[in-house]
């Protein structure tokens, strides 16, 4: 078997910049999703977009701006709905983004013809895979990083102690704004290769192995780009040897990179990684 | 009483509610440069919102809060509510509180020698690149009392900086409120720690959803004031120049 065979297919070359860029971001929007405990806002965003791609799918219509305006129109409607004061907001994104998933789902069944897509969104594929998809990627990827560049410190202010943050001048409704739209750009842009179902475990496992490897924030955010990047790398290359879904084998090399530094940190990753939850 | 001293803060007929019942009720409060408040009160009586209005997180129901233009204020929250397993170093806390100068992530040379010079100032030297967690509970109160002087404020203010700390951080950062309240800055706390801290500051104001006293310690702490204060009776003693508010027997039997 010759390890480096796919690379002379251009869709497995797209694919493979596709899932380090996404795996690259995933890891490095992740460290504020896990910090934040904003990882059910991940899933729930991320089936939610899933009714929008199926929707695209069937209408024929660019999959970016259809599952954006629908990731769009649902985060108001979170909103809306968490505002209103009787629903707290896990129930309203628990509510809405089921609804929407299973909009997704019901397209699926209807349109027979739509369902290759719809699987691909699902699961992940890098067979759809386009020069278009890798300048998104991309794009996605230097708006992440010139964002968080600009922002560093407020954005860390923010999520470590919002309240004081607040008072010494800082907009914490504007930074949670922006790490919201981040979110579900990186979403959007990353779910193609990962797909719906497995995302959300590319925004949380990457960040969670680097912080059991470090107890600096800045280390972190240069960590856990890197582990998921390498885990895109890999994961790609396992799928297209082992015909599998690119999602799958990529969560799968992150998950076994996150045992693997869990079994090596010790008493001392496992109580970082234990305090993620804890205020 | 009458006041030279310029008003950094005035809390004018005041009153809040969380939608419910009023959690405070018509405060009339002047906060002056250089002075030195402690807010005490049992708990649920409004001392932590009095704080929020004061520091402009929160906006009154009714009443006004006039703070003075450009006012550079920092606070320093309960250290219970710090979340100690947040990857962050103490230089790393102490340097978020004044924004950079340019958009970039990293410390200049200037703010690397500021974040020095506090350390220093509060006994921290050398352990700038220790992880919060890894210090102890006296060092852990300090940085974030770093963090707020790292700001250089006028108003320095501070919720409950005594609470869960043993005797001797207790004294550390009484001492420390003490210099920095010399040095020309204006403090205000609140506490639960009658004997001691409030005892040991020039004024207090005793709330319990209304102000009910305002002045020097010898002049509130009187069993009337505690009592319509704290819902319970209490004495006072004077022990060596210094006041101490125990329990009234009465109370206890």
């Amino acid at each position: 078997m010759n390890l480096f065979e796919p690379f002379q297919f251009a869709f497995f070359r797209n694919g493979i910049i596709v899932a380090v860029l996404a795996g690259a971001i995933c890891g490095l929007i992740g460290v504020y999703v896990v910090l934040r405990q904003m990882s059910y806002i991940g899933h729930g965003l991320s089936h939610s977009i899933f009714g929008g791609a199926a929707a695209s799918a069937v209408l024929s219509v660019n999959f970016y701006l259809g599952a954006g305006l629908w990731g769009l129109l649902s985060a108001l409607m979170i909103g809306r709905v968490a505002r209103r004061g009787k629903i707290g907001s896990d129930a309203a994104i628990g509510v809405i983004t089921t609804a929407s998933f299973a909009m997704g789902l019901a397209l699926s069944n209807l349109f027979g013809q739509a369902k290759r897509s719809i699987d691909a969104v699902l699961f992940g594929s890098i067979l759809g895979v386009g020069g278009t998809d890798v300048i998104a990627v991309l794009g996605a990827g230097v708006l992440s990083v010139v964002v968080i560049y600009a922002c560093y410190r407020h954005l860390l202010f923010a999520t470590f102690d919002p309240e004081v943050a607040n008072v010494s001048g800082v907009n914490v409704a504007r930074m949670e704004a922006l790490l919201m739209l981040m979110l579900a750009i990186t979403i959007l842009f990353t779910m193609k290769v990962m797909g719906v179902l497995l995302i959300s475990a590319m925004l949380v496992t990457p960040a969670a192995t680097a912080r059991m490897m470090t107890n600096s924030f800045a280390r972190m955010l240069t960590i856990a780009p890197i582990i998921g990047a390498l885990c895109g790398f890999t994961g790609m290359l396992l799928s297209y040897h082992i015909d599998v879904s690119p999602g799958a084998t990529i969560i799968l090399m992150a998950s076994t990179v996150f045992l693997v530094v869990f079994t090596i940190t010790g008493s001392r990753g496992r109580r970082n990684v234990a305090g993620l939850g804890h205020h | 009483m009458t006041s030279t001293a310029r008003s950094l803060v005035e809390v004018d007929g005041v009153s809040h509610s969380y939608g419910g019942p009023l959690v405070l009720d018509h405060i009339h409060l002047s906060i002056d440069a250089g002075s030195f408040l402690g807010v005490i009160g049992p708990s649920g009586s409004g001392k932590t919102t009095l704080l929020r209005l004061i520091l402009g997180s929160l906006s009154p129901t009714i009443g006004t809060v006039n703070r003075e233009p450009n006012l550079r204020v920092a606070y320093v929250p309960q250290v219970e509510t710090v979340n100690w397993n947040f990857p962050i170093t103490v230089s790393e806390v102490v340097l978020m509180s004044r924004p950079p100068s340019i958009r970039r992530p990293w410390a200049t040379e200037s703010e690397r020698r500021d974040v020095s010079e506090v350390l220093e100032q509060l006994g921290l030297a050398g352990l700038g690149d220790r992880h919060i967690r890894e210090l102890s509970g006296g060092q852990q109160q300090r940085v974030f009392l770093a963090r707020a002087l790292h700001r250089k404020p006028d108003l320095l203010v501070l919720d409950e900086p005594t609470s869960g700390v043993d005797v001797r951080t207790r004294h550390e950062v009484v001492h420390l409120l003490t210099d920095l309240h010399r040095a020309g800055m204006a403090v205000v706390l609140t506490t639960h720690d009658i004997n001691g801290l409030a005892t040991h500051l020039p004024r207090i104001a005793c709330v319990n959803r209304e102000l009910i006293a305002l002045g020097s310690p010898r002049d509130v702490l009187t069993p009337q004031v505690l009592e319509r204060t704290y819902g319970a009776p209490m004495e006072v003693l004077e022990h060596g120049g210094l006041l101490l508010v125990t329990d009234s027997p009465m109370a206890t039997s």
